[in-house]
């Protein structure tokens, strides 16, 4: 028999947003934990516009992990949020819901990144705390009492305690475990563009509940826009299809002249719209991070946000464990962690999912509903107040990475 | 075979054969944390944070106690008593405690030291009794006894033969069920009968001791017991925390003189 190799803490397959705050989060919270990440994409990246809107508990994460300030210069706050609730052809629209940012004195709920940004600090921060980085993807695994091996993509052989499925919306992993999902598609799709204007946006994202489904501009640094679009699939695909001229004329339509001309600087995609969970979160020897657990209508920018509090939460129970001598990959970390994670998922798909169906309606009474019940939670400062945190990701049960104020290490036992 | 009463209670026979059969046959269900023991897998971070935090803080290895390295535990001899498959012995071992670790029942001992091997731990596991380890005259800075004195047959003399071990100013350790009517109600019915966390006949329940019997039998080996802890299962965190409630799991802690 040939040597086996050193067995690792733990194995993250996907080097995704997810997987390296998992890496950096564990090196941070157990300075003697082995951790690799691999991806056939790292040395080869392929770079791109997308950005995501970062919520103040992944923020505070970031902050502790130290990767923030290097982030923070190439991100947008946002200082101001607003809802409103129109049809397209309305001149102005009432601005039902104003979020002003203000968790904290001076803390923006938020910041717009681009995740190439993030991605690149993320993984120099994981190179620096000395997490193993393998440019290959984990084809199979074979969970046993012990331990769980992994083949990789280059033939290799390796093992862990414990293996973290962070291989996106549809994992390998994750199939190979047998989890299965629920939940089900939308009929719509959402289009995702970057624009480039002539005024600046003053930190404000826009959130418009058409008919067909919700607009969202999202300030990014430099007059510049995301724009998250929702259409039913087929209105989707012709709009993408569109030449530039005429998809332009479509978005004013939506976007309107506020902030002047505007100009496309990425090509627009179209993505279909789903809600899904994984029947659970965990197996023998397996967790599933992020998407791999979880795809949730992008609606209220919730679906990164999840990924990263599931990131923060694992590598929680995973020190709490091994800060006790506790093998990482043994069942009652993994329990803990489907503890923290799968109510919190369920609960947030499922308000998603409501906004959604209550907003993508055009039936008169339902638009009286809504409107009334938005100029209440206005009026009602701790019910705006609770949403905002909502929408900040710093309600309930949250992991201790992403609280604010200074570190507080678990209380003693004794 | 009928228990202890064909064994005379004496400071050489104070394990009981029968108990040890009954564990005896988990074998590899040791580890098994869906198999038999899956209730000690549960109990074993609360009784881990507790040894740890206790032992850092009583016997301060440094300048700068440290419970959240790696080898918080590094330069501590501890001796397991009655350790079974080695579910406490292990992480123990992690933590860098240097681990004797003894049981009454060879087939305990070859399944934790096959474990131990697999996860590239050194650990001295004998199959031997409390009384012929005695014979060594080994001693220790911290000596655990934990879920093994309800099922001996003579309870005072184990905890005397127990707190031999320890050497001056070190620490005993010892974790037990309460002979209280909710131990009854929980541990008998609830735990082995309702929900099956436990086999049948896993405990009984005129064996289990008060904090007081416990406090009195290290007290009178020279031990002063200085903590108590309550362990209750938290039924919404589904997992054990430390409570003032000593009235069914607890532990205590106590200082040799």
């Amino acid at each position: 028999m040939t040597a086996t190799p050193p067995v690792s803490d733990v194995i993250i397959a996907g080097g995704g947003l997810a997987g390296l705050s998992l890496a950096v989060a564990l090196k941070h919270e157990v300075d003697f934990i082995s951790v690799a990440v691999c991806d056939p994409g790292f040395g080869h990246r392929q770079p791109g516009t997308r950005a995501s809107a970062i919520a103040a508990g992944p923020r505070r994460m970031f902050e502790r992990l130290g990767v923030w300030s290097e982030v923070e210069p190439k991100a947008q706050a946002i200082l101001d949020m607003v809802i409103t609730d129109s049809r397209v052809a309305d001149p102005v629209r009432p601005a039902l819901l104003g979020f002003a940012g203000d968790l904290e004195p001076g803390e923006p709920f938020a910041h717009m990144v681009f995740n190439d940004d993030l991605t690149l600090a993320l993984e120099t921060a994981a190179r620096r705390s000395g997490v193993e980085i393998i440019a290959a993807a984990a084809a199979t695994y074979v969970p046993s009492a012990d331990a769980v091996w992994i083949e990789l993509s280059n033939e290799e052989r390796r093992d862990a305690r414990l293996l973290v499925a962070a291989d996106g919306a549809r994992s390998r992993l994750r199939e190979q475990a047998r989890i299965g999902m629920v939940g089900w598609d939308y009929s719509q799709s959402g289009i995702v563009a970057t624009l480039a204007h002539e005024r600046d946006h003053e930190g404000r994202a826009e959130e418009h509940f058409l008919p067909a489904g919700p607009f969202a501009t999202l300030p990014l640094p430099g007059r510049r826009s995301s724009i998250v679009w929702t259409e039913r699939h087929e209105e989707a695909a012709r709009l993408v299809a569109l030449d530039r001229d005429s998809f332009m004329a479509e978005l004013e339509l939506r976007f309107g002249h506020k902030l002047g001309a505007l100009t496309l600087i990425d090509q627009p995609r179209a993505f279909r719209l789903g809600l899904h969970v994984a029947r659970s979160f965990v197996a023998d020897r397996l967790a599933l991070l992020g998407d791999a657990a979880h795809i949730i209508h992008p609606i209220a920018g919730q679906g990164l946000n999840l990924g990263l509090r599931d990131a923060a939460a694992l590598a929680e129970c995973i020190a709490d464990h091994m800060h006790l001598g506790l093998d990482p990959g043994a069942p009652e970390p993994l329990a803990a962690y489907q503890r923290a994670r799968r109510f919190d998922t369920v609960a947030m798909a499922a308000s998603t999912d409501a906004l959604n169906r209550l907003f993508s309606n055009d039936v008169l009474p339902v638009r009286l509903v809504r409107d009334f019940g938005l100029g209440l939670v206005d009026r009602l400062p701790g019910a705006k107040r609770f949403f905002m945190r909502e929408a900040a990701g710093i309600v309930g049960a949250t992991p201790r990475l992403m609280r604010g104020g200074i570190s507080d290490p678990l209380p003693d036992a004794i | 075979m009928t228990e202890g009463d064909t064994v005379a209670p004496s400071a050489r026979t104070s394990f009981d054969p029968a108990e040890v059969a009954r564990f005896e046959r988990l074998g590899e269900d040791w580890w098994n944390p869906r198999g038999a023991m899956r209730a000690l897998h549960r109990l074993n971070p609360v009784r881990l944070a507790y040894i740890r935090d206790l032992a850092v803080r009583s016997l301060p290895a440094g300048d700068a106690p440290q419970t959240k390295g790696q080898r918080p535990l590094a330069g501590l001899a501890i001796l397991d008593i009655g350790c079974g498959g080695g579910l406490l012995t292990e992480p123990l071992a992690r933590l860098g405690a240097s681990m004797t670790a003894i049981d009454p029942a060879p087939a305990n001992i070859e399944v934790a030291k096959s474990h131990a091997a697999r996860h590239g731990l050194h650990i001295d596991y004998r199959a031997i009794t409390a009384e012929e380890l005695a014979e060594t005259g080994s001693t220790f800075d911290v000596v655990l006894a934990m879920e093994v004195v309800e099922h001996v047959t003579d309870m005072p003399a184990f905890v005397a033969l127990a707190c031999s071990f320890v050497r001056p100013g070190g620490l005993f350790v010892a974790a037990t069920l309460n002979r209280s009517l909710r131990s009854f109600a929980l541990a008998i019915i609830g735990a082995e009968y309702v929900l099956g966390w436990l086999p049948k006949g896993t405990h009984r329940w005129e064996r289990f001791v008060t904090p007081e019997e416990l406090a009195a039998a290290a007290g009178a080996a020279g031990v002063r017991i200085f903590d108590r802890r309550g362990a209750v299962y938290d039924v919404l965190l589904e997992a054990w925390r430390l409570s003032r409630d000593l009235s069914v799991n607890y532990m205590v802690a106590g200082r040799r003189q």
